[in-house]
């Protein structure tokens, strides 16, 4: 709403338009007059929580469930109206739905054979399709004696190998273990980006969806709150749902008292000096009330008292979570507000403020993001 | 410690000389040369020879076999309709009424579904001329009656636990939903399917009450023929008969057992 968008914006096709789509059950509205459009090639990542409606629209683009009302169009086509069966769309599921009684290759070769195609293809097909996921030794095996990770490029596997216009992924890593997880979500996007399907993912953990996908879309109840690349949705959040769902922020309700057009200043009862914005801010005259948000990351700390009149606060150390990597810093301003301060270990013993010690948190002029409340 | 080490061994013991004492000496009097089945009188197999001349328990033990096989079929496929209806329609109206009246012949008296077929048997003759009279047919289908509530329990509990989406692969993968079920559902569960039939062929052969409601001339069944003969006194050819059903039995569940435990073993070594 405020600050431009940092994004190319990758739309240049709109291979798959989701067109304000509504589903009820019984009196719950699930999806809400949900719009998308999605290009070929993209990895785009439905992001909320469990009961934010990301799943029934994924299920809804399978095919297993109808919405009351919209249009699914992919690639010119509206497919509400195909059976699951006849839409050329395949799905990975959370739990993969490896069928427990074939071996990895009739798994693989399951959706073909629907296809009626002549069995010397299919085998073709097979062998190719295993040799992308690297599962060549363990084409004999049954799903029971592989291991997770292994399960996953077998699903995988066989929901590419009916080459679909649109693949969807349900909760790709839900069933894997951390570390799997950070290995699995690389491998997994360098398969998709060398067959170059266009694919719609479901997930609710945000360092997935923005390592995997190109494009996200975060959803709340049943609406799109925001839809954008990870570093739009990450810098520049259009609301305060947005900004609150995708990593931690610093929060100061305050009141704008100068808008001009290249700066705005922003005075809150919660911090000494006002707010300065290096650019203009459009607000309505009559509602002045906003709110003041900060990364962590870009909030710093000194020992020094910083000499501009604006955006900085005296505070005490109140707590420091060291994570190795990092260390984050819970800073007790002096109203007892605690900000949060991200500080890179970058040097391994350097002289870092320590509990009870007097800080000053500042910014700088352009890492603030107006809100509105 | 110790103590109870000893008591339980005692209590194993006990238990199963209470499961197996009676079969144990069932098996021993086969082999009786006495024609009183609890007078001892040495050691023969000619009862077994008898019992093979014995035409008309010989041909109740065909019947009877005839009889369980197609109730066990009949029972499997309604079971597998009604499952389906129960578990993967959603909430249908009459839904859970549908549920209890499959399961009510669960818990009715075996005399009363007996009785009340009979009476339908006898209208329906009297009304639409059809079944003209009582046999086999009519054994079959009421066996098959109480038998699909049974295998109806087992086979939808399986259903219900089974995970959704097996059968939304398959028909994301692009077959119809009835290509989907038999190709992806019925293998998964057919485990559940073989208990089931075995568990309706089981009922089916043990038998007495609503089949003797039933059936009529030239029908008579196992279970009845053994149950008549046994009021004119017991013929040690039953004990014969009994030892051999015991260990056909056996060697069945055996072969079983040995079946799962090899694939078992061939399964963790492929790992």
């Amino acid at each position: 709403m405020i600050e431009p968008s940092l994004s190319r914006d990758s739309a240049d096709g709109h291979f798959l338009q989701i067109k304000s789509i509504v589903k009820t059950y019984d009196d719950v509205v699930a999806v809400n007059d949900v719009s998308l459009d999605i290009a070929k090639g993209d990895i785009f990542a439905l992001l909320g929580a469990s009961g934010s409606g990301k799943s029934t629209l994924l299920r809804m683009l399978a095919g297993f469930e109808t919405p009351n009302s919209g249009q699914i169009i992919l690639d010119g086509e509206d497919i509400v109206s195909l059976a699951p069966y006849r839409r050329p769309i395949n799905m990975m599921f959370q739990s993969y739905a490896l069928f427990p009684h074939m071996t990895v290759e009739q798994n693989i070769a399951y959706g073909l054979k629907q296809d009626r195609m002549p069995k010397n293809l299919i085998a073709d097909k097979v062998v190719q399709m295993l040799r992308l996921v690297h599962m060549e030794k363990y084409a004999k095996r049954k799903p029971e004696q592989l291991s997770g990770g292994q399960r996953q490029r077998v699903a995988l596997a066989r929901s590419l190998a009916k080459s679909p216009k649109l693949l969807l992924l349900d909760e790709p890593m839900g069933a894997l273990d951390k570390k799997l997880r950070n290995r699995m979500q690389l491998e997994v996007v360098d398969i998709l980006e060398s067959v170059g399907v266009t694919c719609v993912m479901v997930t609710h953990d945000q360092e997935e969806a923005m390592t995997m996908a190109n494009r996200i879309a975060i959803m709340e109840e049943g609406r799109i709150v925001q839809a954008g690349t990870p570093r739009d949705i990450y810098e520049a959040p259009n609301s305060l749902q947005a900004a609150e769902f995708i990593g931690s922020m610093n929060l100061f309700h305050g009141t704008i008292t100068v808008d001009a057009q290249d700066h705005a200043v922003i005075q809150t009862t919660e911090v000494a000096t006002p707010m300065y914005v290096s650019y203009g801010v459009t607000t309505a005259i009559e509602d002045k009330q906003v709110v003041f948000a900060v990364r962590p990351e870009k909030t710093l700390i000194s020992r020094d008292q910083p000499d501009s009149q604006y955006n900085w606060c005296h505070g005490v150390v109140h707590d420091i979570a060291y994570l190795g990597g990092h260390s984050v810093y819970h800073i007790r301003l002096d109203n007892g507000k605690i900000v949060y301060s991200f500080m890179i270990n970058s040097d391994r013993f350097a002289d870092l403020p320590t509990w009870e010690e007097s800080v000053y948190v500042h910014w700088s002029d352009d890492s603030g993001l107006v809100l509105r409340p | 410690m110790k103590m109870s080490f000893r008591f339980s061994g005692v209590m194993f013991w006990f238990g199963m000389a209470f499961l197996y004492l009676p079969m144990l000496s069932l098996i021993i009097y086969s082999f009786n040369e006495s024609r009183l089945v609890t007078v001892w009188a040495g050691w023969s197999t000619k009862w077994y020879g008898e019992l093979f001349h014995d035409k008309d328990l010989m041909m109740a033990v065909w019947r009877s076999l005839e009889v369980a096989f197609w109730s066990a079929n009949t029972a499997v496929l309604l079971g597998i309709m009604a499952s389906v209806a129960l578990t993967r329609f959603g909430r249908f109206r009459g839904r859970s009424l549908l549920h209890s009246l499959v399961a009510a012949p669960l818990v009715m008296p075996d005399v009363i579904i007996g009785l009340s077929l009979l009476l339908l048997f006898v209208s329906m003759a009297d009304v639409i001329g059809w079944p003209q009279q009582r046999g086999l047919l009519t054994i079959w289908i009421a066996h098959a009656t109480f038998c699909t509530a049974y295998a109806t329990v087992v086979i939808s509990s399986r259903l219900k636990e089974l995970d959704r989406s097996y059968l939304e692969a398959a028909m994301d993968l692009g077959a119809t939903p009835l290509k989907a079920f038999i190709q992806v559902t019925l293998p998964i569960i057919m485990p559940a399917l073989v208990s089931a039939w075995l568990l309706s062929f089981t009922l089916s052969l043990d038998d007495v009450v609503i089949a003797s409601f039933v059936s009529g001339p030239g029908s008579t069944t196992l279970p009845i023929e053994v149950f008549s003969s046994v009021r004119l006194g017991v013929s040690p050819k039953i004990n014969a008969l009994a030892t051999i059903i015991i260990l056909i039995v056996s060697l069945f569940t055996l072969s079983v057992w040995w079946l799962s435990r090899r694939k078992l073993k061939r399964d963790s070594k492929t790992i």
